[in-house]
């Protein structure tokens, strides 16, 4: 057994060490929010924050995670209420929704870094975000609406 | 349809409204549910199927007969109803509708999600449906209170009289147990609340927090997980396979063959996924061993010399184009395409033996329940469609072939398996957009009047593999579109079919041949513009007097996009079509830039008819611009001995963020029959762009993607 800090939980997962951490999260500990969209971080569908960090989690095996805290969309709030769900919700971005976690979580990781971001600086972070739907637009408007409302629940 | 209310009369026994009981105990009242506790239980075959439920709790559920893939009829579709029931979209839980003949798509004739078809089919349907409930609890709520029906209305999901109320909860038993009215009368579109007004989507929250289950997330007590490899060629089959090795390894269960390939079973998806390589497959590569994209240019080239089929002949446009004072002639070539919908193929089968769940992300629920009948060795109305959400569709759901080794699968190891493609075998393994061959020649007289226009289509039909009965005798009707309708005033127009299999099967791909033959035309148009020395738009709108719907849009994307005063340096074309009832129109400005590609503006004009909802048209026409711009750009399946060469997003690729234009949309009001909008925008944008290209390069892009016509694109 391994022991793995998820969502602010010290859980213990069966999973063979080299099982990435996408499979992991989804197959062994039930959390399917975060979604396999390639298997090569070419799409980010599987984004999650470790210590806080953007990663694709199909790239990250078990056996590197360590101590490292994950963060997945399910922990990102209990309640749906971090600026960029609310902004997601707000706009209306999901369509099929499937790359969505992931948006949202390089989003958010973009946010904590970067409470006032740019178009440049969107363009960056988002880049490894594939949306097939081409909800493109839409995420733009949630993020600099998501920096607004970050700037007023730290006002 | 107009504007104006209307009745209607007509009644069939599955429109009835029965009581039911729910499992839970409180009272339902359902359209068409006859003494059925849920309608998980029911079957297909013409079995009594309900729309709605509306509990004693208050609690409203309307079953929603389409798949939900990002097109947003979970929200659109309960629009409808809820108009009619007179209740808010939040006072509504939506439920995937089961399988069953009831929910047959009137304009497809199965239970089918495509060809941007839900709203025209659900228009009237679902609110005839909140139509009859309303008028059966108003009748409940005047027999209780002693007054005649035409007192009452409802309002926030109670009948009210003055100021007595009674909830539709507390009116529901009373209410099922009346006669179904034969005659409802719908609101005027005057009198709308919802329809047509841009309502925030009804599953965004659950997209928002990991809860919304797709199919990739089906989790069942005891299930295992199953990864798949398909044969590598397209077409080819099992031969034999040595699992020794693999079934030795951790977690793995089993490994079992299908027709065309291996599924290893475990207790967890990254074991199966790593015994799959451990598995020594022998393939028969069939027929196509030596198929590459030369032998099918090859083989569409030669039969486009053949005469074809006629879908359009107004007048002699052959005697036309012999007598013309001046013809032009282009040849048109498209490449296949991907569906790569980013939730991979997947399926979770529970068989059992005298019956089988199935829970699949898919698009039609009447192929998807007879497939897994077929492979379970069951009927088909021992096998509930448990449908998903689906993360994306674009035609790619429409095939089956994600559904037969869950179900080999569970029925070896008598559990429910999961079976998850991997990216490599999804985009491998494909039914692609067909691949076109196609001439086109037109012909000026001597005042310079367009007299003539000759399209020639050369492809292979899809719908000959997926509904044969459909063109045993006419052809392929998902092959000649925006083809056949084509607009302008000419008095001799011929549009040929030319049908030729290529080998590979091919598929419904976003917008069909749309795609293909809006390229060709409106690409032509503009060389026939410039042939004629006039400005692309005023070329075309000079065309159009006799037809106002695409004069309109046409009209309304040139004025938004300032046609003609772009900004130094940029460039603009632009394009127009009609398709699934929709008329739209788009200008795309660009700049070259050393020969790269730079997109910047999108402006695009619809009218689409009456709208449902135009936050989620507005949603679609953007998205399905992106998806034809995507394609465009890049979009090219290749083949050599028969395997497709493109594997992952690294070479297939995708528009990302930062290449994303700016899109303008522009819904036109309109008292119109509603159109389809999930699809039109991903036809239009390929030719807008492509004489953009024109525009600033001189350069005529006679095939795709453009990447592959010596532009770079960044």
């Amino acid at each position: 057994m391994a022991a793995i800090n998820v969502n602010g939980k010290a859980l213990e997962t069966d999973a063979a060490p080299d099982t990435p951490l996408l499979w992991v999260l989804r197959d062994h500990l039930g959390l399917t929010g975060t979604k396999f969209g390639c298997g090569a971080a070419l799409c980010g569908a599987c984004t999650v924050h470790i210590d806080g960090e953007p990663a694709r989690s199909c790239q990250v095996a078990l056996a590197d995670v360590g101590a490292r805290k994950i963060t997945t969309i399910e922990g990102l709030s209990t309640d749906r209420s971090h600026v960029v769900q609310k902004a997601w919700l707000e706009l209306d971005v999901p369509q099929c929704g499937y790359c969505q976690s992931g948006q949202l979580m390089s989003a958010a990781a973009l946010l904590a870094q970067n409470p006032s971001p740019t178009d440049a600086d969107i363009d960056a972070a988002m880049a490894g975000n594939i949306c097939r739907c081409g909800t493109y637009g839409r995420i733009r408007k949630a993020v600099h609406r998501a920096a607004e409302l970050l700037k007023k629940e730290n006002a | 349809m107009n504007a104006e209310a209307h009745s209607l009369t007509h009644n069939t026994r599955r429109d009835f409204l029965k009581l039911g009981v729910l499992a839970g105990g409180g009272l339902v009242l359902g359209i068409g549910l006859v003494g059925c506790s849920k309608p998980a239980a029911l079957g297909a075959g013409g079995q009594p199927v309900a729309w709605l439920r509306i509990a004693g709790d208050n609690s409203i559920t309307v079953l929603v007969d389409k798949s939900e893939m990002g097109q947003g009829v979970y929200t659109a579709l309960t629009q409808l109803l809820a108009e009619e029931l007179g209740v808010t979209l939040e006072a509504i839980r939506v439920e995937a509708a089961p399988v069953g003949a009831v929910y047959t798509n009137n304009l497809l004739g199965a239970q089918i999600t495509g060809g941007s078809t839900s709203v025209r089919d659900g228009w009237e349907k679902l609110r005839k449906a909140g139509a009859q409930a309303r008028s059966m609890l108003i009748q409940a709520a005047a027999t209780q209170w002693g007054v005649a029906p035409d007192t009452l209305k409802v309002d926030a999901g109670s009948v009210v009289n003055g100021r007595k109320r009674l909830t539709f909860g507390e009116l529901a038993e009373a209410a099922a147990k009346l006669p179904v009215p034969t005659e409802v009368t719908l609101k005027p579109a005057k009198e709308f609340t919802l329809v047509g007004k841009p309502a925030k989507r009804i599953d965004t929250a659950s997209k928002l927090d990991g809860s919304a289950i797709y199919g990739i997330d089906v989790k069942l007590p005891g299930m295992l997980h199953g990864a798949f490899a398909q044969c590598p060629t397209l077409g080819g089959k099992l031969a034999s396979f040595d699992a020794t090795a693999a079934k030795t390894m951790p977690g793995v269960k089993d490994v079992v063959g299908t027709d065309n390939g291996v599924v290893v079973v475990a207790d967890h998806y990254w074991q199966a996924q790593k015994a799959l390589g451990a598995v020594n497959i022998q393939w028969n590569a069939g027929s196509n061993a030596a198929l590459d994209n030369e032998a099918i240019r090859a083989r569409l080239k030669k039969a486009s010399s053949r005469a074809g089929r006629a879908a359009r002949n107004d007048g002699n446009a052959a005697a036309a184009l012999k007598s013309a004072a001046k013809v032009v002639r282009a040849t048109y070539e498209l490449p296949m395409l991907a569906h790569a919908t980013l939730e991979p193929q997947c399926c979770t089968a529970d068989v059992r033996a005298d019956a089988a769940d199935v829970y699949a992300p898919t698009q039609t629920q009447t192929i998807a329940q007879a497939t897994a009948a077929a492979v379970a060795g069951l009927k088909p109305e021992q096998v509930n469609i448990h449908t998903t959400m689906l993360g994306g569709g674009f035609g790619r759901r429409l095939e089956v072939d994600f559904i037969a080794a869950a179900i080999v699968a569970s029925k070896a190891v008598g559990k429910p398996v999961k079976v998850i493609w991997s990216r490599e075998q999804d985009m491998t393994h494909d039914t692609y957009r067909p691949p076109a061959f196609d001439t086109v020649a037109a012909g000026f007289d001597a005042t310079g009047k367009l007299t003539a226009w000759k399209l020639d289509l050369t492809g292979p039909s899809i719908t000959a593999r997926m509904f044969p009965p459909v063109v045993a005798t006419a052809i392929d009707p998902f092959a000649i579109e925006a083809a056949t309708n084509y607009p302008y005033d000419v008095p001799n127009v011929a549009v040929n079919y030319n049908r030729e299999e290529v080998g590979v099967d091919v598929g419904y791909w976003r917008s069909v041949s749309h795609a293909l033959n809006c390229f060709v035309a409106e690409c032509f148009m503009d060389e026939l513009a410039s042939a004629a020395g006039k400005d692309p738009y005023e070329f075309r709108a000079a065309l159009l007097a006799k037809q106002p719907r695409f004069k309109r849009v046409l009209d309304e994307a040139a004025s938004r996009a300032g046609w003609g005063k772009a900004p130094a340096g940029h460039h603009q074309g632009i394009a127009l079509m009609e398709g699934y009832g929709t008329y739209m129109a788009q200008v795309v400005e660009i700049s070259m830039k050393d020969g790269a590609l730079t997109v910047h503006r999108i402006t695009c004009a619809v009218d689409c008819g009456q709208m449902v909802n135009p936050n989620i048209v507005d949603q679609q026409v953007e998205g399905s611009i992106l998806f034809g711009l995507t394609a465009a750009l890049w979009g090219d399946i290749t083949l050599e001995r028969g395997q497709v060469q493109q594997r992952n997003f690294d070479t297939y690729r995708m528009l990302r963020l930062p290449e994303a234009p700016r899109i303008d949309v522009h819904l036109l009001e309109s008292s119109e029959a509603p159109g389809g909008i999930g699809e039109p925008g991903t036809a239009v944008v390929g030719p807008a762009l492509a004489n953009a290209i024109f525009a600033a390069t001189g350069k005529r892009l006679r095939s795709l993607p453009i990447a592959k016509q010596g532009i770079k694109t960044a």
